[in-house]
């Protein structure tokens, strides 16, 4: 097991290169000057933006800027943004805020759409069942921007119980509308995936025989139907880590959170190039480390699946 | 200040440019009950204001800061020679006077008893080593072309300006050209004084600046990137922007529609730029608490002289007047915007002093297709015209909508195939503008940095001028901006002026639309809030119960 999870902590190596690489890439292929950018309507003189450039080492090749990247990323420069703020700085602002904001609406979907899924799983047909499926329909179908803006309207502005934005802090209890926000979508997708997979495992032969030996209800949904259906949830709530911390930028733009997706995106509008590879990188570490944790609980819901040698 | 600056603030939806427009959804949000206004109090004199705003694109160096997230905070917490009134008035802080008997050498001499928040004394070297060290090449500072008519100025390379100190509370610059409006400028940021302690750590003074402004930093951390700054009142300040509360707090928005959703929920006092869901909504919400006034910015269309049929002759004049002719000003800012554009009557803007809606020619604004037509007509009978019109826009401005309104009003009129072309982002149109590329109209606008008719045409139109994208040029037009600025009052200048705008109605190197509003709402527990000439609200004024 711990060879496994030591190897797949090797090939982060050549994914974070490739990953990077073809950021930078994108970036750099981004139509637009960035130095042009920084002043725009009245632009300087071009031997100003000549030296700006420079500075940035915007003049040299792509590759060759990259390289300086790498480069000072070993040395454990991240660069600083083109109007002089460290790259390192708005990481460290960020990714807290957003790392809460994803836990708190994974915590979320997962308590509650794992719940929700198995009593529907467990009585397909009635009442229960069938208002969680319209329900998670409607989730899926209506735009996080729009339930997103109702929520805030509703239960911020109208009737005062939560804040309307996220203040610096972001303080738990700030978070938790947005989070729920975040969450609604997956929520509906974990409440179907569930469902499926509990009635799925409630006609297995194992069930059966569980059932037949006397074991109580109560041991068979939990020790034999749940732990047994959560395999593909579980790789859904991993992948779904990835996903919410860049799938943020929606909710973080409504509730004014200045977390990674608003970063982000006036990194890309503006062309700088470091803060969006130094974020991108942070990202494909946090995906390739949910997904490794992913793969370790395979291992102790299902004893079938194994990797160990 | 130039216009992009703004295109930051929010993060989709209802981006904020200048000129953006866009119906998006229907807000969601319908009236609110709020309740009635209090008569103004006196106020709280250590109430902290609490107000938009967006994180400065640069560190807090005035003479960096030219756009709206940061010039808002700068021009708070330090005072130029001069300041703006609501009017756009100049009103004397730090000078005493600004005399020049030739517009071209000018005197300036300074109060005593200014002092920066460090106690050093704001003297003549406070302005000349700063504006030295503005202009200098090697400093690529965004704020340094406000030097280039001063005599010394190099765009190429480390150039000294020519300024003397005489004493310590007086200084002379000489300028290479008259400049009437000279003293006009002199309350932009570009030109604000800076303390010693500058030189000594630059980086570090634009993290903590130091000012003489009616508002402080509250402590060295104050700002807090990304989320927001605290002010607090300086009690040593002299001028007469004395504030009549106890600071600000300016909390930085991604998106203007969480801003507005605070003025709602009362988390937030001011809030200067509605965003474009909510404008058929704001006036319910906020019934005696809103602003909607035209603002210091002009937005216009650009036909760049280069192209094929539009040169600067018959036919291309023909074209260019049935083309204004062609677009329906007031019905595309009442459905399109709501009325918060105010259509254009010139090539400057209502709020500046000068400013008038009946120069010569500018009939050519007026919606009339039948005038259009024949105006056309005659200029195919020169040479006849094939292809599709196009307006090019930026994406990520939000200009979509009116750009297709425009495209339409144009093609029903003359009958001709017209429609928008986008580009995804600001810098890739710029960057087709610059290298005089385009295939077609593009949309442009202009904020005037401080008020005056002459910052709205000279950069614009003059021969070789940086901001001149369409490559017009006009002996006569350049004549009238040189004769202008050596009048020797603004009031003379303004005269020449208009002599201008008049030619450029006929030329129409560019097609007036509208001017922009600012709309701002505001909460009832905050008083006396106006807004000013560049449509930054007066925050000294705004007192709270």
């Amino acid at each position: 097991m711990a060879w496994y999870a030591g190897r797949r902590l090797l090939q982060l190596i050549p994914v974070f290169f490739g990953a990077t690489f073809l950021i930078y890439f994108m970036v750099f292929a981004l139509p637009g000057d960035p130095v042009a950018a920084l002043y725009g309507d009245k632009q300087p003189s071009p031997e100003v933006i000549a030296q700006v450039r420079a500075q940035f080492n915007l003049d040299k090749p792509f590759i060759v800027q990259y390289l300086i990247w790498i480069g000072h990323v070993f040395q454990g420069n991240l660069g600083t943004t083109y109007s002089g703020i460290p790259v390192i700085d708005q990481l460290k602002q960020a990714f807290p805020i957003t790392f809460r904001l994803s836990m708190l609406a994974l915590l979320f979907e997962a308590v509650a759409g794992i719940l929700v899924g198995l009593v529907s799983g467990l009585r397909r047909g009635r009442i229960f069942d069938n208002s969680a499926l319209v329900v998670s329909l409607l989730l899926i179908s209506v735009p996080t921007f729009v339930i997103g803006f109702l929520l805030q309207y509703f239960f911020g502005v109208k009737w005062g119980l939560f804040a309307t934005t996220v203040s610096a802090a972001a303080s738990w209890r700030e978070l938790a509308l947005p989070a729920i926000v975040l969450a609604t979508v997956s929520f509906a997708y974990i409440v179907r995936l569930t469902r499926s997979s509990v009635a799925e495992t409630m006609n297995a032969d194992f069930v059966r025989t569980a059932t037949a030996k006397g074991l109580k209800r109560r041991e068979v949904i939990y020790v034999h139907i749940l732990r047994n259906s959560l395999v593909p949830v579980v790789t859904y709530l991993g992948v779904d880590i990835g996903s919410l911390m860049v799938g943020a930028i929606v909710t973080e733009g409504i509730f004014n959170i200045q977390g990674v997706g608003g970063t982000v995106y006036r990194a890309i509008q503006l062309g700088q190039g470091p803060t969006v590879v130094s974020f991108v990188a942070v990202m494909v570490i946090i995906f390739m480390l949910a997904n490794l944790l992913v793969d370790l609980l395979y291992a102790l819901l299902d004893p079938r699946i194994r990797y160990a040698k | 200040m130039k216009i992009t600056g703004k295109r930051l603030r929010p993060l989709f939806g209802a981006i904020a440019i200048v000129g953006a427009a866009s119906v998006v959804l229907a807000g969601c949000s319908s009236s609110s009950s709020t309740s009635p206004t209090k008569s103004a109090a006196a106020g709280d004199k250590t109430a902290i204001i609490s107000t938009n705003g967006s994180e400065p694109q640069n560190p807090l160096i005035p003479s960096n800061t030219t756009e709206t997230g940061g010039g808002k905070i700068v021009t708070s917490i330090f005072e130029g020679l001069v300041s703006y009134d609501a009017k756009g008035g100049t009103v004397n802080e730090v000078a005493k006077s600004i005399k020049s008997t030739d517009q071209q050498n000018w005197d300036i001499t300074l109060n005593s008893g200014w002092k920066f928040t460090d106690g050093t004394a704001v003297t003549a070297e406070s302005f000349t080593k700063a504006w030295n060290w503005a202009a200098q090449f090697s400093n690529a500072q965004s704020g340094g072309y406000f030097y280039s008519n001063f005599k010394g100025f190099s765009a190429t390379k480390d150039s000294d300006l020519d300024l003397t100190v005489v004493s310590p509370t007086e200084f002379k610059v000489a300028l290479s050209a008259p400049q009437a409006d000279f003293p006009l400028s002199l309350g932009y940021s570009a030109f604000y004084p800076l303390p010693d302690s500058f030189y000594k750590d630059t980086k570090a003074f634009g993290e903590d600046p130091i000012g003489n402004g009616p508002y402080k930093l509250a402590n060295a951390t104050a700002w807090t990137h990304n989320t927001g700054i605290n002010l607090v009142t300086n009690s040593d300040y002299q001028g007469k922007r004395k504030p009549v509360n106890g600071g600000l707090n300016i909390k930085f928005y991604t998106t203007t529609e969480a801003a507005y959703a605070d003025v709602q929920s009362g988390n937030l006092d001011i809030l200067d730029a509605v965003p474009a869901a909510d404008f058929a909504n704001y006036k319910s919400d906020f019934p005696n608490t809103n602003a909607n006034q035209a603002a210091a910015i002009f937005q216009s269309m650009t036909i760049p002289g280069y192209l094929a049929h539009f040169k600067e002759d018959k036919e291309g004049k023909l074209r260019r007047q049935a083309i204004s002719l062609a677009i329906n000003r007031a019905q595309v800012t009442k459905v399109i915007f709501q009325g918060t554009r105010t259509p254009a009557k010139d090539f400057t803007s209502p709020t500046i002093d000068g400013y008038s809606a009946n120069v010569k020619g500018s009939d050519v604004l007026d919606y009339n297709k039948k005038e259009a037509k024949k105006l056309w007509a005659e200029a195919d009978a020169i040479s006849p015209y094939t292809g599709t019109f196009t307006i090019s826009y930026n994406a990520d401005g939000d200009h979509k909508t009116w750009v297709d309104a425009v495209a339409n009003s144009i093609s029903n009129t003359l009958g001709i195939k017209a429609q928008g072309k986008s580009y995804p982002i600001f810098s890739a149109l710029l960057a087709d503008e610059s290298a005089h590329k385009m295939t077609g109209a593009f949309r442009s606008g202009w904020q005037a940095d401080y008020p005056s008719l002459y910052d709205f045409l000279a950069p614009l139109y003059g021969t070789g001028q940086g901001s001149n994208y369409g490559q017009y040029s006009s002996k006569e037009f350049d004549d009238y901006m040189t004769e202008g600025s050596a009048k020797s009052t603004v009031a003379e200048a303004n005269k020449v002026y208009q002599k201008a705008q008049a030619l450029l109605f006929k030329d129409l190197p560019a097609i007036p639309l509208w001017y922009s509003n600012v709309t701002g709402v505001w909460s009832t527990k905050v008083n006396n809030v106006q807004f000013g000439w560049d449509s930054v609200p007066l925050y000294y004024e705004v007192s709270k119960n």
